[in-house]
């Protein structure tokens, strides 16, 4: 539509999109549940980054640390305190799951940006269905240990009694956007970043076409992906610190549903 | 541009979904400006507040995806 | 909003169909509809990343946290342990300069004794030193009395002999007849005021 539009006007073609693509890696067949594809290639190489860092950066087990060993003790110690600054000591039972979505998050969004990479936490399925794991967790999680009291969460005992029916309904309704804004707003950044990274490279091939304006239009667009890179580095790791930061806050709602 | 009414009117309104994100941008600057002005006030209790710091924008910008979440749908999926 | 969703997934599933079909048939491979709305591909991905994420919590919960936490602990024992030890060690020293304290006064006050008992010991020799002078100076000085006597003595017998002597030889000389007794008398009773 709008793309192979401006394709032929101009003689550049933009794809932004096409990089989010789901590709089955060993033939041109349909996706079946079972096909492996891009999305599990890139997993499995979050799981090996993974794997890289916490397991075999660790297997000195120095007292003195060397450097990827203090990498991963800083990621460690970063989460833990995380947790246990938000959510308080009984959340701390939660630690490993919260630092594996930290990891998993961070590690889609950084192998995201390596070129010609496939980002896995660009797809609401994934996003969605991590945040959707989270909702139900904690939702379960909090009436398991408060019961009916979960729900003091929605009634407001500070406010007026007169207005305590609509900020419940306020509330609910946050409550259940969670899970969507969770995950619409990692994907989005992510297909965001990497979409503009994509037009820009896009105006940069305009030299090929057109030597006079390319001259002028293909340094500045080279410099703007490189802007946009280290802008998207730090996206990438801010997002997962508030994917994580969030689920913290939300575990902290579920422990102790009382404002 | 010999495309019917309806395929401009759908980028008309990509187009205004932009400005959510002029929105979006300004929340988050808000967020980011006062939490600079407060930190240096009162420096000693800026760092135990990053991760408020992080929320705001956090919150901020998620309305501003929201909005760039619309614009790929008008352009995409309508 | 879940609804629109649904739609708009379904209008990209189309969309995602036709271009497959158009793929198939030769034509250039673009994207229409944007990919995450391809509801075909949810099931692959949810299964893939159900996957993943299950060996992914078993490395994270089962190795790696078990371990860094370890070694954190580790470290923390440790540096309790060294600062403890330090802390003893610094008890230890504390001790020592005690003792060490301690050993110098008790030196001071062995010499102060020792020089007292030398002073003592001087002291008394030279007591002994000076009695003893004293002593042979007292001698000396009897020694010398004795002497003086000796000859203060000879020298008024002598006196004696020659007063009697040259008395006897007077009174011969004016004839008289010499009675030594009353010579000697006389001469006694006189020299008793000047010789004494």
């Amino acid at each position: 539509m709008a793309t192979e539009a401006h394709g032929e006007a101009t003689g550049l073609s933009f794809h932004p999109m096409d990089q989010f693509i789901v590709r089955p890696l060993f033939s041109d067949g349909p996706v079946h549940w079972y096909t492996p594809t891009n999305v599990t290639l890139w997993l499995f190489a979050i799981v090996l980054a993974t794997l890289a860092l916490l397991v075999l950066g660790t297997r000195g087990r120095a007292i003195v640390p060397n450097r990827s060993q203090s990498m991963a003790e800083m990621s460690y110690g970063m989460i833990h305190k995380m947790v246990g600054d938000i959510a308080g000591k009984d959340g701390l039972k939660y630690f490993p799951y919260i630092m594996t979505l930290f990891m998993f998050v961070l590690f889609a969004n950084f192998l995201g940006l390596l070129p010609m990479a496939f980002t896995v936490t660009s797809h609401i399925a994934v996003t969605g269905f991590l945040a959707l794991a989270v909702f139900l967790t904690v939702t379960v999680i909090g009436f398991v240990k408060n019961g009916a009291h979960f729900l003091d969460l929605f009634w407001v005992r500070s406010a007026p009694l007169a207005i305590r029916p609509v900020l419940a309904v306020i509330e609910v309704i946050s409550y259940f956007v969670r899970p969507l804004s969770l995950s619409i707003r990692l994907a989005g950044n992510m297909i965001a970043g990497h979409a503009v990274i994509k037009v820009f490279a896009g105006f940069a091939a305009l030299i090929l076409i057109n030597p006079g304006l390319g001259a002028l239009v293909t340094p500045v667009s080279i410099l703007a992906v490189v802007g946009m890179y280290a802008f998207e580095i730090l996206v990438a790791f801010i997002q997962a610190y508030v994917f994580t930061i969030l689920t913290c806050v939300y575990l902290k709602d579920a422990l102790h549903p009382s404002h | 541009m010999e495309g019917n009414i309806g395929e401009l009117g759908q980028y008309i309104g990509v187009g205004l979904t932009a400005i959510g994100m002029g929105g979006a941008a300004i929340g988050v600057g808000n967020v980011a400006g006062n939490f600079l002005s407060g930190a240096l006030r009162n420096p000693s209790a800026a760092a135990s507040q990053t991760a408020t710091l992080f929320i705001g924008m956090a919150f901020a910008e998620a309305l501003g995806i929201f909005s760039f979440l619309v614009a790929l749908l008008l352009m995409f999926a309508v | 909003m879940i609804s629109l969703l649904q739609e708009a997934a379904h209008t990209a599933a189309e969309h995602t169909e036709s271009v497959a079909s158009s793929v198939a048939h030769g034509e250039t491979e673009t994207a229409t509809g944007l990919p995450q709305l391809d509801l075909t591909s949810f099931g692959n991905q949810i299964f893939w990343l159900v996957v993943a994420m299950v060996v992914l919590y078993w490395i994270v919960a089962k190795v790696a946290l078990p371990r860094i936490g370890a070694v954190l602990s580790d470290r923390q024992g440790a540096i309790t342990g060294d600062l403890m030890a330090a802390e003893e060690f610094k008890l230890k020293a504390r001790e020592a300069e005690a003792a060490y304290d301690k050993a110098l006064a008790d030196a001071r006050a062995e010499a102060g004794k020792i020089v007292a008992a030398n002073r003592a010991e001087i002291q008394k020799e030279l007591d002994a030193a000076i009695a003893h002078a004293d002593a042979e100076i007292a001698a000396r000085a009897t020694e010398s009395e004795r002497r003086i006597r000796e000859i203060r003595d000879s020298a008024d017998n002598d006196a004696r002999e020659v007063a009697r002597d040259v008395t006897a030889e007077l009174v011969r000389a004016f004839g008289g007849v010499v009675d030594q007794a009353a010579v000697d008398q006389a001469v006694d009773s006189r020299m008793k005021g000047t010789l004494q």
